[in-house]
């Protein structure tokens, strides 16, 4: 997986990050792979959902923050980013974030 | 073509002394491509199939599915409200050819998890490393009296998407106004909870235009449903008095079904509908249940870090069939659970650890073309079980503005466009 996840990356222009710092973190793909039920297969929307592909990783990282912290308006980030931590947040924006 | 069971498989299987004509090996052999074999193209098997070979591109990637084309549930209340035609919700396997799947139109009639191969009903069978198998639901026919496949030709269920949401579209149609239309939703666990209040809904935005004087009666064996509390805001507030609504406390359950005289019985009354919506109990889809993979519950018991069953090793059940409690039965949680389940799978075949998955679900509903509402959850795997993660989730707010209602109308439209495009495109 690891020789072949860091391909992708690589493919995909991606940073490859360590898979998991911790054992039993869900690794940035699999974070990065929930996103895309909404926001389109690497965040390129096919509709009326925001598309996250070409966003920074620092920008999808403030933005997840401020959703969680109902700093933002919104009317369902809000209650999906209160399901990630920091951790989780800085992993997937580093997975997803344009370089 | 004669059907296969299980048994009657591995009779067959033995007496000629070897498989048929894809024998699977023990293991993946040395410098051959593991092999990876789904069962259902849709919302779970679909997603398998395309992730997988998103994670490696060296898996072979075999789906069986007998459809040309896919018909989603999701959305289809916007057909038989009268919104969109059934090409909307359409998808082709293409997009999945394009990723290198090979794709199967066939049905599975059996699986040997001894051999490690699936039997299909034209012949034949396909041998695995690993399987993932999503059926989604089947019907317990006969449950409720009077309401089997044969009568589901007349009183549809329209809770597998295809020819039922056109009869049901065109029952509607054909209503005339003054007409009553009866919906029944089943009993937990069911297929898309908020389901039904969104048919309820669209049905309703239907006759507000087209039949003014129409009714909808509601027949509910619960005592409560998904997003009630939302949904009758929304009903007030668009449909006056059009539905009424019965739970279990208030003899909504019905006991009887007489198709011909299309009439509901309840425990204590009789309702005859000009169009009735009857959703009968569900179980896990056929396959699930001839393979063995089902328990007494009807549904799947699986290993929720990996979803591998715990009736047979190297079987992978995800989507509506799975027990994947606290995680609805949703085509979103199915794709989540199964872009899980493909890292996990790619894992195991290179003997490495499965690793831990994480999930996410929203439902989106239409009460009215521009009134959506919305509920969501995470989901964390921790001490062996999906728990939910505190904090997270929950319904959209009530009392909400017509504008935030229009963007969650929009932004179900947009899922829906994503989901579709990242599951077969």
């Amino acid at each position: 997986m690891k020789a072949k996840g860091g391909l992708l990356l690589a493919a995909l222009g991606v940073l490859a990050l360590p898979l998991s710092a911790v054992a039993d973190a869900p690794s940035p793909t699999v974070l990065a792979n929930t996103c895309f039920s909404c926001h389109g297969t690497d965040g390129k929307s096919a509709g009326a959902m925001p598309s996250l592909a070409g966003k920074s990783a620092s920008e999808i990282a403030q933005r997840l923050r401020e959703f969680r912290a109902d700093e933002r308006e919104n009317t369902v980030m809000g209650r999906i980013a209160k399901g990630f931590s920091d951790a989780e947040i800085e992993a997937l924006a580093a997975q997803l974030g344009s370089k | 073509m004669k059907k296969i069971d299980r048994r009657t498989f591995t009779k067959l299987a033995g007496a000629a002394g070897v498989a048929f004509s894809l024998p699977a090996g023990a293991g993946v052999a040395l410098g051959k491509s593991p092999r990876v074999v789904v069962i259902g193209g849709g919302f779970g098997g679909a997603t398998a199939a395309k992730y997988l070979r998103r994670f490696d591109a060296g898996i072979d990637v075999t789906l069986i599915e007998p459809s040309k084309a896919f018909v989603t549930c999701p959305f289809s209340n916007t057909v038989i409200g009268g919104l969109n035609t059934m090409a909307r919700i359409t998808h082709s396997y293409d997009g999945l050819r394009a990723h290198g799947v090979t794709i199967v139109h066939d049905r599975a009639t059996g699986i040997d998890a001894a051999k490690k191969s699936v039997s299909l009903a034209n012949g034949g069978d396909v041998g695995y490393d690993r399987l993932i198998v999503s059926p989604g639901i089947g019907f317990r026919w006969g449950a409720i009296e009077g309401y089997d496949a044969a009568t589901s030709q007349t009183m549809a269920h329209a809770w597998q998407a295809g020819p039922q949401t056109v009869l049901l579209q065109q029952q509607l149609a054909a209503m005339p106004d003054g007409g009553v239309f009866i919906i029944s939703p089943p009993v937990n666990p069911f297929r898309c909870p908020p389901g039904p209040g969104e048919r309820i809904s669209l049905v309703a935005n239907y006759f507000k235009q087209h039949k003014p004087r129409a009714k909808i009666l509601v027949l509910d064996p619960k005592e409560k449903f998904s997003k009630q509390g939302l949904f009758k805001e929304g009903w007030a507030a668009l449909y006056g008095d059009m539905i009424e609504y019965r739970n279990a406390s208030n003899d909504g359950t019905v006991v009887r079904v007489d198709a011909a005289n299309m009439t509901l019985h309840t425990d204590f009354e009789q309702h005859k509908g000009d169009v009735i919506n009857f959703i009968p109990p569900q179980q896990a889809g056929e396959i699930a249940q001839l393979a063995g993979l089902a328990n007494d519950s009807g549904w799947c018991p699986v290993d929720q870090q990996t979803f591998e069953s715990s009736m047979h090793p190297n079987i992978h059940v995800i989507g509506d069939a799975s027990i994947a409690s606290p995680m609805p039965k949703s085509g979103f949680s199915a794709s989540n659970q199964a872009k899980a389940v493909a890292a996990a799978v790619a894992n195991l075949l290179k003997g490495e650890a499965p690793g831990t998955p994480k999930f996410v679900n929203t439902c989106y509903s239409l009460v009215a073309p521009d009134y959506g509402i919305s509920v969501a959850m995470v989901y964390d795997f921790a001490d062996g079980k999906i728990v939910k993660v505190k904090g997270s989730g929950g319904l959209s707010p009530s009392g909400a503005s017509a504008e935030f209602h229009k963007k969650e109308a929009n932004f179900a439209r947009g899922w829906y466009d994503s989901i579709a495009q990242d599951i077969w495109g």
